[in-house]
């Protein structure tokens, strides 16, 4: 089994986008290496020709007609927005330049 | 005779209600007052709002009036929960109330609608009484991962109440709510109950629809009941159950009326064990289990063959596997539901300076450490060069761990009986800096989850004073049967002198100068990791 070294820590933290302080890596990295030490178990089952289970109960794909229906009004979700303006949500620049 | 009404159950409400004996309001400010009085030592609640529960009390009386006018004819269209006093999990969407799942991240968030297991308890004319603590995004088995301070078991205040809907347990093994809905990912109902001496039920996967209700591990999730008997939990179960056109996982299959009319009589209900081929699975008893635990567990199998079943030895042997598949699982599934939490359109906001500063800043601040744990490894799991070592495995084994129990349903085995938990509670901050030991504890519960089956937990008597859950588990969509059976065992055990042991913890709960549960917590050195 793989073990995570601080730089693969702070690599997984950046993927999660989770900001992390430096306390916080270093405790993460024995606890996670603690962890993962345990999945090794699943190296001793021979799971070749097992195929995966991503969901357990027997559905089909469940369809609906495309009709519009009354969503809720827009004002009850911005109110929760941290920021808005003219009834949208204000988000941060991702492209430079003003 | 406000005092005396919280102790009834559900069913008996129903009927003091109809008759008239009391009013739904009368049975709101009997809960009302007795959180007001006690929560503070318990710390079960996070959100009760008087005037609101009220407001749903009334309207329920009017109801109840014209019924009474109407007739007989019209009661009888009243479903039991009429009137009744609900607890929800905080990770339940009710329109305009809060929803923080426990987490800080969602502190300030206002749910702008209702769930559908809200709308469906609104339809019945249950009075949501207010939102019950967690472990934050119901990650945990103790509930103390809530950003909003532990809960105390109401047997024993020093310890844990089981979780993550510890809450929801506590309070009704404290008599705060006849009722409540948690929800169980991989335990997180039936070792709650089991540990509060309760009955809680995770249905099978599909039963009830999850829309509105904050996502942990999307295939996992299932809501479920808890209560202080087998009817009142199946009168929850047919309360909220069924269909749901905006959760599409949700199954078209009826629910039956039969969850209302379980037996009244002992006697009836032990007699419907008779003929039961029950299976008693040998890897459940596991190393490290405690023996008053097993000893319970296997004097319930004793007592179940004397009514009448019969009890055969059988084997899940991919048990063992079931703690590393299940977190690689759950931990995958719910670093990308957790995701959502960006700080840009709900919940906490944070600014760094850019995007992902402001991402960085909002969820390092926002998310407590077993919910950064989680993300971690599910993050991990999914990431290049691990996904098949470690997502795809796990899925594979997910696979062995169900074709386990269908080996057992083909071999004609009606139910499965287990234990729920290998101990009973726990002290506070016992296990708090150990997440693999805190993990184990779910060794019994999580294979059916992952198997997407249906389990109940009931007590079963005490061990060191402190209760035992006996776990039952069924085929898919056989609730109706485990809670007959849940039922039966009541009738079975209804002389035994363990039943009419009050929570030694509830005395305490009345007294002003009990401490609150976080500083229980630090008076037994229970640190944050």
């Amino acid at each position: 089994m793989p073990s995570l070294s601080r730089d693969d820590v702070e690599h997984v933290a950046h993927l999660a986008r989770l900001g992390l302080t430096a306390d916080e890596i270093g405790r993460l990295q024995d606890q996670l290496n603690h962890i993962v030490e345990q999945y090794a178990k699943l190296a001793e089952l021979d799971t070749d020709a097992i195929a995966p289970t991503a969901q357990t109960i027997e559905l089909e794909n469940i369809l609906r007609d495309d009709e519009p229906r009354p969503s809720l009004p827009a004002s009850a979700v911005l109110d929760n927005a941290p920021e808005t303006r003219d009834g949208r949500l204000v988000v941060p620049a991702i492209i430079g330049g003003d | 005779m406000s005092g005396d009404l919280t102790r009834l159950t559900a069913h008996a409400m129903a009927v003091g209600l109809r008759a008239g004996d009391f009013t739904a309001e009368e049975l709101a400010t009997a809960h009302l007052d007795a959180i007001e009085a006690e929560d503070r030592a318990l710390g079960a609640w996070l959100a009760v709002d008087r005037t609101e529960v009220l407001v749903q009390a009334h309207a329920a009386d009017a109801t109840l009036d014209l019924a009474r006018r109407v007739g007989p004819a019209m009661s009888a269209t009243l479903h039991p929960l009429h009137g009744v006093p609900v607890a929800l999990k905080d990770l339940v969407s009710v329109r305009g109330g809060r929803c923080t799942a426990g987490s800080r991240i969602l502190a300030g968030y206002t749910s702008p609608y209702d769930a559908h297991i809200t709308e469906r308890l609104r339809a019945v004319g249950a009075v949501i009484l207010g939102k019950t603590n967690m472990d934050e995004f119901a990650m945990g088995s103790s509930t103390e991962h809530s950003a909003y301070g532990p809960t105390s078991n109401p047997w024993d205040l020093d310890r844990v109440p089981g979780g993550s809907s510890g809450g929801s347990a506590a309070a009704v093994a404290a008599y705060h709510a006849p009722v409540a809905i948690g929800t169980d990912t991989g335990g997180s109902v039936r070792q709650p109950a089991s540990l509060c001496g309760i009955v809680g039920m995770k249905p099978t996967y599909g039963r009830v629809s999850r829309y509105g209700v904050v996502a942990f591990a999307s295939s996992l999730d299932q809501v479920g009941p808890l209560a202080r008997d087998a009817r009142d939990a199946a009168a929850l179960l047919h309360a909220v159950a069924g269909r749901d056109d905006r959760d599409s996982t949700s199954a078209p299959i009826p629910v039956p009326d039969g969850l209302l009319s379980l037996p009244d009589s002992d006697d009836e209900a032990a007699a419907g064990i008779r003929g039961l081929r029950l299976g008693l699975p040998r890897e459940y008893f596991v190393a490290g289990m405690e023996p008053g635990t097993e000893a319970r567990i296997r004097e319930a199998v004793t007592l179940l063959e004397a009514a009448g079943a019969t009890v055969e030895e059988v084997s899940l042997p991919h048990t063992d596997y079931g703690i590393a598949a299940y977190y690689i699982v759950a931990s995958a599934e719910a670093s990308a539901n957790l995701a959502r939490y960006d700080g840009i359109r709900f919940g906490l906001a944070r600014r760094g300076g850019d995007v992902l500063e402001d991402y960085l800043a909002t969820r390092g601040e926002g998310f407590g450490p077993e919910a950064k744990r989680r993300i971690m490894l599910g993050t991990y799991a999914l990431s290049a060069g691990y996904y098949d070592a470690f997502y795809g495995k796990a899925q594979k084994v997910r696979t062995l761990i169900k074709a386990d129990f269908d080996a057992v349903w083909a071999a004609g085995v009606d139910a499965i009986v287990a234990p729920t938990s290998p101990s009973v509670a726990w002290r506070l901050g016992a296990k708090l800096d150990d997440p693999v030991a805190m993990y184990l504890t779910d060794v019994c519960t999580l294979p059916v989850n992952m198997a997407g089956l249906p389990g109940a937990s009931i007590p079963a008597g005490l061990s060191d004073g402190l209760p035992v859950g006996l776990q039952l588990i069924g085929r898919p969509w056989s609730e109706l049967e485990l809670l007959r059976l849940a039922r039966g065992f009541e009738g079975i055990t209804a002389g035994a002198p363990w039943r009419g042991v009050e929570p030694p913890g509830l005395a305490a709960l009345r007294s002003a100068s009990s401490p609150r549960p976080a500083d229980r917590a630090a008076a037994l050195g229970a640190g944050d990791r």
